[in-house]
């Protein structure tokens, strides 16, 4: 079945889940390990169909463990791969996904939310996995999750991922979720070439070169923290450990080690953070009133500042395309001018603390614990209540 | 103002394929933007089950139907359930068949089933109403339509279902 198109340029109806799917295949991801789950399962369904067509994988693993395990082995051996879960298989995956901060692999892991915690509400949404997005995994670590508010954006934002996994070594999150999955809105998807494409950064010479001296598969560069990867099988002699390891990647069991590797794998992104930060602003200039949000809440939160902006109140939105790393400096500056914030979000309160971080006062929250997408009218009733309109 | 397009009727009648051609033709051809939902989960498994479509000259946030302009019933418990969140003046398209109206709707009725059946396939009864559904509100071309049945439809059933359209066309006059 080879000889489909991996790019389908053109105008689509199509859902979040299936655009996602799509945004993969033009991106280049050539492989899918995964384990299908209500409400991402149309992502590894059209993946199923649509891999083969374009000389790719698809595999159906035995559970979450070994699809996040799978995605590692098929990056590291330099494939743009990605898997696709919810909450329950999010946690599951949660060790390996260390494993890939640890080994720097790139790769992409999209959680389309549902109803959380625990089984939840398999078929209805959520954004309560924040936090687990950012800390879900043990140890001190930088990650980057980007949340779409439209099926066009979830395609923009997976070609997004998977570049930005690639230049800096990392495993990014697509923080999805149900609304978003299943809604069905117009898709442009674009010529084959105008797809961007970041690569990974590679070794300076061929394999032979490194005789004498072992190629280090961990020896960062100084300008952006990240190091050359030589993929599995093209006779650099690379090895991959879990451990805490020196520049080859053999485990060094020492304080020092330890603590340059793991501050290196948190300012990777922590200096890198202004490539990565993705945010999107609605009459930000004069606003008194800021409201953030990100994901489908968003929606929302627009129709709520543009209906208060049409009632004369000086408004305006942040919304958030990129999560982690968290816009710090963009909220601060806000807060130099603006007064009030309000942070409507389909949790109990995850975003709103890192903003009471930066900001430094209480800041309003709209929160729903999830299963049913917050209306526009909570989120308007609080910024009248901030213009003393009430 | 956006229009809110509920089509409702019982799981396998083919309502979710309806709303996602009638979705699909405003949202690529008719340019208009349009965002089409679903009930997922148990209610959408037999039971009364609708596709919801927001249709709007300005993009839309908020997706979701909240009261429809216009309510598709093809099933008495789909007219019974989702009658009450019309808005007062909706305009209801039924399958007069299948639907026993209240007596002050602003009704609009075909036996959709019926005509699907005289066509050879009872499962057309979607894209009949489609049809219907042209006639009646005018909110969209016969030509959206079946741009988007061609685009979307295997060329096996293409012709089938092109009939079953100009039939739901053809009714009202």
């Amino acid at each position: 079945m080879m000889g489909g198109k991996a790019v389908l340029t053109g105008q689509h109806f199509m859902n979040g889940d299936d655009a996602c799917a799509e945004g993969a295949l033009a991106a280049g991801c050539r492989y899918f390990g995964g384990y299908p789950i209500t409400p991402s399962t149309e992502i590894a369904e059209r993946l199923a169909r649509r891999l083969p067509e374009v000389g790719g994988v698809y595999m159906q693993m035995e559970d979450e463990l070994g699809s996040i395990a799978s995605i590692l082995g098929a990056s590291a051996a330099g494939a743009r791969a990605m898997t696709a879960t919810s909450g329950p298989g999010f946690s599951l995956m949660m060790e390996n996904l260390g494993l890939g901060v640890m080994l720097e692999l790139p790769c992409v892991i999209v959680n389309i939310q549902r109803g959380s915690p625990s089984t939840g509400l398999p078929t209805m949404a959520g954004q309560s996995e924040v936090m687990q997005a950012r800390w879900g995994s043990h140890g001190d670590y930088g990650i980057v999750a980007y949340a779409p508010s439209s099926p066009q954006e979830i395609f923009d934002l997976t070609i997004l991922a998977f570049n930005v996994a690639d230049r800096y070594r990392v495993p990014v999150i697509v923080l999805g979720d149900e609304v978003i999955g299943h809604m069905v809105e117009r898709v442009t998807i674009p010529p084959a070439d105008q797809i961007p494409r970041w690569e990974r950064k590679r070794p300076a010479h061929p394999p032979e070169f490194y005789v004498h001296e072992r190629f280090k598969s961990f020896r960062a560069d100084e300008d952006n923290l990240v190091p050359p990867l030589a993929h599995a099988g093209e006779g650099y002699r690379v090895h991959f450990t879990g451990l805490t390891h020196d520049e080859i990647g053999y485990p060094e069991m020492s304080a020092e080690t330890h603590h340059e590797l793991v501050t290196r794998l948190v300012n990777k992104i922590r200096h890198n953070a202004p490539d990565i930060i993705r945010t999107e602003s609605l009459y930000l200039d004069d606003a008194q009133i800021v409201v953030i949000s990100y994901g489908c809440t968003a929606r929302s939160a627009r129709r709520a500042v543009l209906d208060a902006r049409a009632a004369g109140i000086p408004v305006g939105l942040l919304r958030l395309i990129s999560i982690w790393p968290f816009p710090e400096t963009l909220i601060q500056e806000l807060a130099q001018t603006a007064e009030t914030f309000i942070v409507a979000e389909m949790n109990l309160g995850q975003i709103r603390l890192e903003v009471e971080r930066c900001v430094r006062r209480p800041v309003r929250g709209i929160h729903h614990a999830g299963g049913a997408m917050i209306h526009p009218e909570p989120i308007l009733d609080a910024i009248r209540e901030a213009a003393g309109l009430r | 103002m956006p229009t809110e397009i509920r089509l409702s009727g019982f799981g396998g009648q083919g309502m979710a394929l309806a709303g996602l051609l009638l979705g699909k033709a405003f949202s690529l051809y008719a340019g208009r933007e349009a965002v089409m939902t679903q009930a997922y989960g148990p209610e959408a498994r037999g039971g009364a089950s609708s596709a919801n479509l927001v249709v709007s000259d300005t993009p839309i946030d908020y997706p979701f139907v909240e009261h429809p302009d216009v309510l598709i019933a093809m099933s008495q418990e789909a007219y019974t359930k989702f009658r009450p969140t019309a808005k007062p003046g909706a305009l209801i398209l039924i399958d007069e068949e299948l639907v026993t109206p209240n007596g002050d709707d602003n009704v609009w009725a075909i036996p959709a089933t019926h005509l699907a059946e005289d066509l050879g396939r009872r499962i057309v009864a979607n894209v009949i109403m489609l049809g219907f559904f042209v006639a009646v509100t005018g909110l969209i071309g016969r030509e959206e339509l079946e741009k988007a049945l061609e685009t979307t439809l295997r060329p096996k059933i293409l012709q089938l279902n092109m009939r079953a359209l100009a039939t739901g066309l053809e009714y009202k006059s």
